[in-house]
This record gives C-alpha cells, structure tokens and sequence, in this order.
C-alpha cells in the first residue's frame, strides 16, 4: 500500500506525520521523501545513507552537418525547449522535459540526446525502515522526472510513505499519483483552511481517496472542522499543540520515539489509513478529471 | 518592410505592453501599405514557461523584421536574433508612438537583453 502525506501549504507537519507514522506501523516500510527541493526526513531518522546516485533527463543536441532545418523539432515541442525557425534549431536544455519527442520527429537523425543531470538520489535505512531521498540541484526547475525515477525505486512491498512536497502543481501530483490513499495534513486556522481547500481540489482532480490529519489540533478555529464535516472528508487523527512535540522537533527527534502515546496515535492512523483505502469509500467526490503533471 | 509592436490592446491607439513574452498582443504593421493587423498571444501568456520562445516564434510567423517592445529576457533575445528580427526595447507610449518614435530613428537597436528572464 502506498500512502502519500501531503498538504497546499507548507510547515503544516508533512514530515512529522510521515516519519512518525513510519515509525509506528509494522514493517516492511519504505519511506520516500519526495520534497525533493528541500528533503529533511533524514534529519529526523538519521539513516545511514549509501552514495548518492546522479539522475538526469535526456535533452536534444543537434548535429549540424546533418540538420536540414526543416523544423519539425520544434514543431513537435509543447515546451518550447527546441526552436527553428527555418535554421538550425535552438536548444533550452532547461525548458527539457526530456520526452524524446524531438529525437523521433527528426527526419535526418540530426538530433542525438545527452544527459543533463537535474539531482540525486541517495537510498539508505535505519531501523527497519528503508529510506529514499531525492535532492534536486539547486536552481533546477525540473523536478518532476526525479520524483519520478525515486518513486520507481520503491518496491511493490509492505507500507510505502510519500513525504510529498506542498503545494498544487506538478511537484506535488506526481509525488501523490498512483497512491492507494492521500493524507492531507492541515493545521485548524483560516490560513490551513484555504490551502486545504486547495490540496482538497488537487486530490479529488486525480481520483484519489483522501482523509485530514489536524495538526496542532487545539489552536485556532473551528472552519477546518466544519468544511471536513460539510464536505463529508474524514478526519483521520487530531495530533495536540503539545510542547513537548514542538520540543522534540526543536531536537530533530521523532515524537513518537520520544513522547508516550504519541507511537499509539500513529498506530490508530495507519489503521484508519489501511481501512478507508481498502474500502476506497473516499473517492466518491472525485471529479473524475486529470491533472496534467 | 513589417514592424511588430508588443500592445496592450489592438488598436494603434494602445499602449505598448512592456512585455514581451507575455504581451497581451502583437500590432503588425507595414510600412509599406501603412495597414496594422492585431493578433493575440493568449497562449503564450498562458505558457507555464518559454513564454519569450513561443513569442518568439509568433514575431517570425508573422514576418515581423523589426520587433519594438519594453523589454525582452535573455531566452527571448536569443531566439528573436535566431529569426534574424532586430529587436528595440524601451518603446513607450502609444503603439502609434512607438512607431512614429523607431520611424525617427528615436529607438536604439538591442544588442542583448535588457533584463533577466522571468522579470
């Protein structure tokens, strides 16, 4: 089963509900962090990381002596990333998504591809938990294809748990697409609410079954209760403003090793988790539309 | 000879878009039979990026030689300068102005971008 933590807005507790669910539930789990612009489970778990390993896309590179400048390259890209303009075509090896499009069109095989990185991916574990993490090369706007290559280095075993990055767009649909369940994790104050509604939106555009974890629970007002109780979205899990939470995390330490009761939370989450995606009951408000990621 | 302006809207009347990539239209006008044409570039101003690119591309459809805007980010230079458009920032005012200004000689020729992408 794979279960990803997301959330519309950042620092509302993503990564405390994913390592400490991690930690909670029987193995074999995988945890993957897929915040790949800024991944920091592992200064949670500090797992013992094995070398980092270069991902990259593939992008055009034009032989000239065997271009014809006839433009169907540029042509073919959506992206803009090879343009001709009756000439030799022009390459943005940054605007690449690295389909390959180009490479096919080509009617004189003048375009031959090369590897561009865009990150890294380090695989380790601590515990019986195994640990990926994806680290995007700072400045690079393509993220999705190293989301991609690390969610395709999970095997298809016991609980995998997606620490997704925030947000609506493309990042975060391809870290959440092909879950078996979406936890949305918010905290009870207007500013929680608007971005819920928000990561509510993008969930139910992909058909996804869903629930609400509420952190710092006892702050705030009461708008994210009622939208969950209107819009018949379950909450899975109140987690407290406990200052001993907020202590452990100050330390880089994970609550549920730390605090009593806080493992038995968990524990009670992931068993909502397991039910609501067997029975996918959530998936009813699903628009039935889909997000281009 | 055909003059591309960046506008606002689509009239001569207009003001120019200091934007290039994301200029809301494009005025065509020829110097030689002194008509404008107006055309749209919604879907560059949709485009997630290459904006400038896709921008870029339209000028050269449209047979534009000289390109008069505000400013113009360093993907755009690149790709107008591949087309063979001569590129002048700094245009102002009115599109009818603007030209009556690149007319004068009153608009200096680009030689790079004048500001970086995304600006």
């Amino acid at each position: 089963m794979t279960v990803a933590i997301a959330s519309g807005k950042g620092g509302t507790g993503k990564t405390t509900v994913a390592i400490n669910l991690a930690l909670s539930l029987p193995g074999p789990i995988q945890l993957l962090d897929c915040d790949v612009e800024e991944p920091n489970c592992a200064i949670f778990l500090k797992p013992v990381m094995g070398p980092a390993q270069s991902i990259g896309i593939p992008v055009p590179q034009v032989d000239e002596s065997r271009c014809s400048a006839c433009g169907e390259c540029g042509t073919f890209c959506r992206y803009h990333a090879i343009v001709s303009f009756t000439t030799i075509p022009l390459v943005f090896p940054e605007l690449c998504h690295g389909c390959g499009g180009c490479t096919l069109v080509c009617p004189t095989g003048a375009i031959r591809e090369e590897i561009r990185s865009i990150g890294t991916i380090e695989e380790g574990a601590t515990g019986s938990i195994a640990f990926l993490q994806g680290r995007l090369n700072v400045g690079e706007a393509m993220s999705v294809p190293l989301i991609r290559a690390l969610k395709s280095k999970a095997r298809r075993e016991g609980v995998v748990i997606l620490d997704c990055p925030p947000g609506t767009s493309c990042p975060v649909i391809s870290a959440m697409r092909g879950s078996d369940f979406v936890v949305l994790v918010t905290e009870p104050t207007p500013f929680g609410l608007n971005d819920l509604r928000l990561a509510v939106e993008v969930v139910r555009s992909l058909g996804l079954p869903f629930g609400v974890v509420i952190n710092r629970a006892d702050v705030g007002d009461l708008g994210v209760r009622r939208y969950c109780d209107d819009q018949g979205i379950p909450i899975l899990m109140e987690l407290p403003d406990d200052r001993r939470i907020a202590e452990a995390y100050s330390r880089g330490l994970p609550a549920a090793e730390v605090i009593p009761g806080v493992r038995a939370l968990f524990e009670a989450l992931g068993a909502r988790i397991a039910e609501a995606a067997k029975s996918r009951v959530f998936a009813a408000h699903s628009a039935g539309s889909r997000l281009d990621a | 000879m055909k003059i591309v302006v960046t506008a606002q809207e689509e009239t001569l009347g207009a003001p120019v878009d200091e934007r290039f990539g994301r200029a809301a239209k494009f005025l065509v006008y020829d110097t030689k039979t002194k008509v404008s044409e107006a055309v749209d570039n919604t879907l560059s101003q949709e485009a997630a990026q290459g904006a400038g690119i896709q921008a870029a591309e339209i000028v050269s459809r449209l047979g534009g030689e000289c390109l008069l805007t505000g400013h113009c980010g360093p993907k755009a230079f690149r790709a107008l300068t591949a087309a063979g458009i001569r590129v002048y920032n700094g245009a102002s005012g009115t599109v009818g102005e603007a030209i009556t200004a690149f007319q004068a000689g009153k608009l200096a020729l680009a030689s790079e971008a004048d500001v970086e992408g995304h600006w």
